[in-house]
């Protein structure tokens, strides 16, 4: 005799392991969180609450001034290009041609090197006597940069390091070609166009919902960037505090000057920030983006 | 120009532009190879040459000997936490996506939003407290803040399974009923094994992800003999000076190769399994 438990219990039973899950490691320690972010927290004393000081500090702190605007100009830099970049790659890799499964492959294949890993090779790569790259700009006559010993190169690197894992937006969007019809493709060549016509009437239209999922998720990355130039850099701020970013001036303020209080009250603001920016993304993306069948 | 060769200039054209990009996108790592593969001597010869003039495996030796890249105890740490995390990763999220898919319940709708909300809170925001936690717990220096979390599922792969239950009939879980079969049973012997592709993607990207993990690792492992191999590799780079570029990058070479590996081997699954949670997202 089985005793039948009503609907609602079983069904806490069944989503037990996420909704614990979500107690224990996401609601009571945002919770404490932002308590702490309220307060003047060294680790080994208790917390003191001082109200909104720790916002306030972020106001006058010029290193954050520093962090906040290497971000945005990173983000602002990485996800346009690699957004160009990845469709221009897709489109590219979509073309029926013999060893397609092979390309794929090799644009595909960075983006699993563990991120330890490339920033190790790109450090070598960007070696300014020794590596490849200005190897190759010294064989066409170019004297290379110092790349991330040079305080006006050692964003560009970092931005030419992410586009090196372009890949998995890449496979995305190659997905995304796969779902427009060939019959519009079709339509527009009786309609007298071209190849860039095509690409900007039809394919643009019909990628554009994957390229507002694919840039949001962008953002989301971007503002968390920290392990490679945590690598590179050997955990320093880079040359004139020119790689240090949000994520790691807040890793350094939580774990090297134990300051718990404001390293919680950046994180708070890295969350609203990214909140925002979503936001704006998806307002603009319902102006712009075609979505088929609504 | 006459319509063949114009198509064959084109086909040509694109031809050439993808030898090119794919080229590009593989030779960091193919010069990754060749400089581990060169001695010493060669590594800082003026002007460089790209191919090892004298290939050797002399600096994998030398990493395996070393002291500062301990690569089978570090493979193995990471392997521990990968498997430990993996299957109660695994287990918990199919049996929260399971409630999700097919547990009829009042507030179902708003809970599966709530979590699926939760992917966009960025990791900084709970690391402090949670790092208090695990301090409170006696847990850092140990490998528990690294897969004990892991058995409470995650967001994205509930998502990613329920989605995959739902697209299973509805029919073979009513006749199973039926004839008796309970709701875990259903569960474990009918949904379960219709899954394999989908647990597959999702073991495949949690292992992935916790062999790739560094900002983990790098709070809470204290001691050189639990380091991961991200972790490790990190600290051989860190104090190099000492460490010569080929012995670094004979590291590198084995940190990677492994998960070359099992992309290679579940080629169609990663492929897959990046379109579905792409798309569908």
């Amino acid at each position: 005799m089985t005793v039948r438990l009503p609907n609602w219990i079983r069904g806490l039973i069944w989503t037990a392991p996420w909704w614990l899950g979500f107690l224990i490691f996401l609601a009571v320690p945002m919770g404490m969180s932002f308590y702490i972010s309220l307060c003047d927290y060294p680790l080994l004393q208790p917390p003191v609450y001082i109200g909104m000081d720790n916002y306030r500090e972020m106001t006058v702190d010029p290193i954050f001034h520093k962090v906040l605007s290497n971000t945005l100009i990173y983000a602002a830099c990485a996800i346009p290009l690699g957004t160009v970049l990845a469709v221009l790659l897709a489109v590219l890799l979509n073309q029926p041609v013999r060893g397609q499964a092979l390309f794929r492959t090799c644009i595909f294949v960075p983006t699993i090197v563990p991120i330890v890993a490339t920033a190790v090779i790109w450090l070598w790569m960007l070696n300014p006597q020794f590596g490849l790259i200005n190897q190759g700009l010294g064989r066409v006559g170019i004297e290379g940069p110092t790349w991330l010993a040079s305080p006006n190169w050692a964003m560009t690197s970092l931005v030419l390091v992410s586009l090196w894992a372009v890949g998995s937006p890449v496979v995305i969007y190659l997905a995304g070609l796969q779902d427009i019809p060939e019959a519009l493709y079709e339509a527009a060549r009786l309609d007298g166009a071209g190849v860039f016509r095509q690409f900007r009437h039809v394919t643009l239209p019909g990628l554009s919902p994957v390229i507002l999922f694919n840039v949001v998720i962008g953002i989301i990355a971007t503002w968390q960037v920290f392990a490679v130039p945590y690598v590179m850099m050997k955990g320093s701020p880079g040359p004139d505090r020119s790689t240090y970013f949000y994520t790691m001036y807040l890793f350094d303020n939580a774990f090297r000057y134990l300051n718990m209080g404001y390293a919680s009250a950046m994180a708070w603001v890295q969350m609203l920030i990214i909140l925002a920016l979503t936001g704006l993304v998806f307002l603009v993306g319902r102006r712009a983006v075609y979505y088929r069948g609504l | 120009m006459s319509r063949p060769s114009r198509q064959t200039g084109r086909a040509l054209a694109t031809y050439l532009l993808l030898c090119v990009a794919g080229g590009m996108f593989v030779l960091p790592l193919f010069w990754m190879v060749c400089v581990s593969l060169k001695p010493s001597a060669e590594v800082l010869a003026y002007p460089p040459k790209f191919l090892p003039q004298e290939p050797q495996a002399d600096s994998y030796a030398d990493v395996f000997r070393s002291e500062s890249f301990d690569f089978l105890l570090y493979a193995r740490n990471t392997l521990v936490i990968g498997v430990l995390s993996l299957v109660g990763m695994v287990l918990s999220s199919s049996i929260a996506a399971y409630g999700f898919a097919r547990v009829p319940f009042r507030g179902r709708g708003v809970m599966f939003a709530v979590c699926l909300a939760t992917m966009m809170i960025p990791f900084p925001v709970t690391m402090v407290p949670t790092y208090m936690i695990f301090k409170y717990l006696g847990w850092i220096g140990t490998f528990q803040p690294l897969w004990v979390p892991a058995w409470f599922g995650s967001a994205f792969n509930i998502f990613l399974l329920r989605q995959f239950f739902m697209g299973i009939p509805k029919e073979l879980e009513e006749s199973a009923m039926i004839d008796g079969c309970s709701r875990w049973g259903c569960f474990w012997r009918i949904i379960l094994p219709l899954s394999k592709p989908a647990l597959a993607v999702v073991s495949l990207f949690h292992l992935l992800t916790v062999w790739n993990d560094f900002l983990g690792p790098l709070i809470y492992l204290s001691h050189q003999n639990q380091f991961t191999l991200a972790l490790g590799l990190q600290f051989l780079q860190s104090k190099a000076g000492d460490t010569p570029w080929n012995q670094l990058m004979a590291a590198t070479t084995l940190t990677i190769v492994p998960v070359l590996v099992l992309f290679f081997l579940a080629q169609r699954t990663f492929i897959r399994g990046i379109t579905t949670t792409g798309i569908k997202g």
